[in-house]
């Protein structure tokens, strides 16, 4: 058992008059007991030499949302591509510290690297569509996974776009291509391409900021429908937006050169009483 | 006169030199090979050196070369490219050292292809002056042009596709086959289309290894003399045979032609039929 989970157990202790571990959420709706479904342990990422990201440690609690703010090039998005070991996919990225999936060392090497991306999916900043029809979009990773029956198929490409609140949008067009889609159709589609594989975890790196006001506010309410059923990991620049949806925030800051973790805790702690001065400063817009 | 119209009529003049060039070549081909031109010109064996007859057989002889050209150097570019560019780190030495040979391979003359076929396919693995023969010195030309395109193509992939698809658990060779495949389809088509272009226009290669024999081959182990050869000879060694040479040379380009136009149309109907049904 690490440490970090044992600490949260005990506050649990603590406040154990009401539900939660952590007492109620602050931010968003109630969604979850809190228990911790990844936690990250001294996480030092770096580039060839030169560190990006340093001895960062947090809980991710599960069924909740923890938006991840800061400003540009602290590290961020590399935090949460290391939680899925994207990061293997980068050339001369070494990842140092313990990340736990509940309970188990991400860095194991008998770890199935498929298999946990298939639980802790990712949403990126750009859209990535496939060039492929819509449908095929969604069952392609589902074929991959070993789901072949075209009943079942057809059946989880629709679930999943009315989960999203696509279907009624597409369904006359499934078979034409993704690509001719809006980027926030898109948006969704990768949304629902990822939740087909019935994820545990969904790590969104900045879902809205490719995005117009409009087809933001549409995947912003998608990711508020979310909580509860999935854990999300958010970065967003929009303080606003992490403000209404998150409830819990973590503030990275480039110290040096490289990022690290300033302040982590509930969302409404976070943004109404920051104990960093430097939280406070970015919360506020001083700075960042 | 301003800059900007300076370099429109630059751009005009530059694209209207390089037309006519080629409008003038193949005038001149059309005008005096036309006339020859006939269904018995295309089936008939030549006779009396090439001056009388047809180029049946030697029609046959070049699709044979070229096909066992394309037929080795296709899966062998395609597989090279794929090591490069997906399971070959970007600073690798084995990757630098394989590019660097390929770019070397890419300039050298045909003429020492042709020289190295010889000594190679024909006297070493003793396959003769065959269609064989010159068909795998053909491969060995047009290699580094299906491997550069092909690089290129995979290489102008964007890297979104690998991290989406490692993201939802696809395994690399199923992002191989279902997303960068296809999208660098473009680029391996015009790769194809560069390398049987430059094969099916080659002489000197083929004079040494499949040779001139203008009959009609049995199999891949004879000899068959390919349209460039006989064009070349018909012009170069038999008096008298420019007029079957011209008709020979239009034969080559409409057959040019016409693979260019039907593989891109296959291309672009396979690529819309993966989007549509698949």
């Amino acid at each position: 058992m690490n440490p970090l989970l044992l600490e949260s157990e005990s506050i649990a202790h603590k406040t154990s008059n009401n539900s939660y571990t952590l007492g109620p959420m602050q931010a968003g709706t109630p969604c979850c007991k809190p228990s911790t479904l990844l936690s990250i342990e001294n996480l030092s990422l770096y580039y060839g030499n030169k560190p990006a990201l340093e001895n960062v440690s947090l809980d991710i609690y599960q069924g909740c949302i923890t938006a991840l703010i800061g400003p540009s090039g602290c590290g961020k998005t590399s935090f949460l591509s290391a939680l899925n070991r994207l990061t293997d996919m980068i050339p001369d990225c070494t990842v140092t510290g313990n990340i736990h999936y509940k309970g188990i060392d991400l860095h194991d090497p008998t770890i199935e690297l498929l298999k946990l991306r298939k639980e802790i999916g990712m949403i990126f900043q750009k859209p990535v569509p496939f060039p492929l029809s819509i449908r095929r979009n969604i069952e392609l990773p589902l074929q991959e996974h070993g789901i072949s029956k075209q009943s079942e198929l057809s059946s989880i490409v629709q679930q999943v776009l009315l989960d999203v609140g696509l279907w009624e949008e597409v369904k006359n067009r499934l078979d034409s291509s993704a690509l001719d889609l809006s980027g926030g159709q898109q948006q969704r589609i990768c949304i629902a391409r990822a939740l087909a594989l019935k994820p545990k975890v969904l790590l969104m790196d900045e879902p809205c900021s490719a995005l117009d006001p409009i087809s933001s506010a549409v995947v912003e309410d998608l990711i508020k429908r979310l909580q509860g059923s999935y854990t999300i990991v958010i970065v967003t620049h929009n303080l606003a937006q992490a403000k209404r949806i998150a409830n819990y925030a973590g503030f990275f800051w480039v110290k040096e050169t490289a990022g690290c973790l300033i302040e982590f805790g509930q969302c409404k702690q976070i943004f109404e009483s920051p104990t960093h001065e430097l939280t406070a400063a970015y919360v506020n817009g001083c700075r960042g | 006169m301003s800059k900007i119209n300076f370099a429109t009529l630059l751009i005009w003049l530059v694209a209207i030199v390089i037309t006519t060039v080629f409008v003038f070549i193949l005038a001149e081909i059309i005008v005096y090979g036309l006339s020859g031109l006939s269904w018995s010109f295309l089936v008939e064996p030549p006779q009396n050196a090439g001056r009388s007859g047809g180029i049946g057989p030697i029609i046959i002889s070049t699709g044979l070369i070229l096909f066992v050209a394309i037929a080795t150097a296709a899966p062998l570019g395609l597989a090279t490219a794929v090591l490069l560019t997906e399971f070959t780190p970007q600073d690798s030495r084995f990757g630098f050292f394989v590019e660097r040979s390929i770019d070397i391979l890419a300039g050298i003359p045909s003429i020492v292809f042709g020289l190295f076929g010889n000594a190679f396919f024909c006297l070493y693995l003793g396959l003769g002056f065959s269609i064989l023969s010159g068909g795998l010195t053909l491969a060995c030309m047009v290699l580094p042009i299906l491997i550069r395109t092909a690089t290129e193509g995979f290489r102008a992939v964007p890297n979104d596709y690998r991290l989406a698809a490692s993201a939802l658990g696809l395994t690399r060779s199923a992002a191989l086959i279902h997303l960068l495949l296809p999208t660098a389809t473009p680029a391996l088509v015009a790769g194809l289309l560069l390398g049987i272009g430059r094969a099916g226009a080659e002489t000197a290669a083929l004079i040494f290894t499949s040779g001139y024999v203008d009959r009609m081959p049995d199999s891949l182990f004879d000899s068959g003399r390919a349209l460039s050869i006989h064009i070349y000879d018909l012009s170069m060694n038999v008096a008298g045979g420019d007029a079957n040479a011209n008709s020979t040379a239009l034969v080559l380009i409409i057959i040019l032609f016409l693979i260019n136009s039907t593989s891109i149309s296959l291309a672009n109907q396979w690529m819309h039929k993966r989007v549509i049904s698949s």
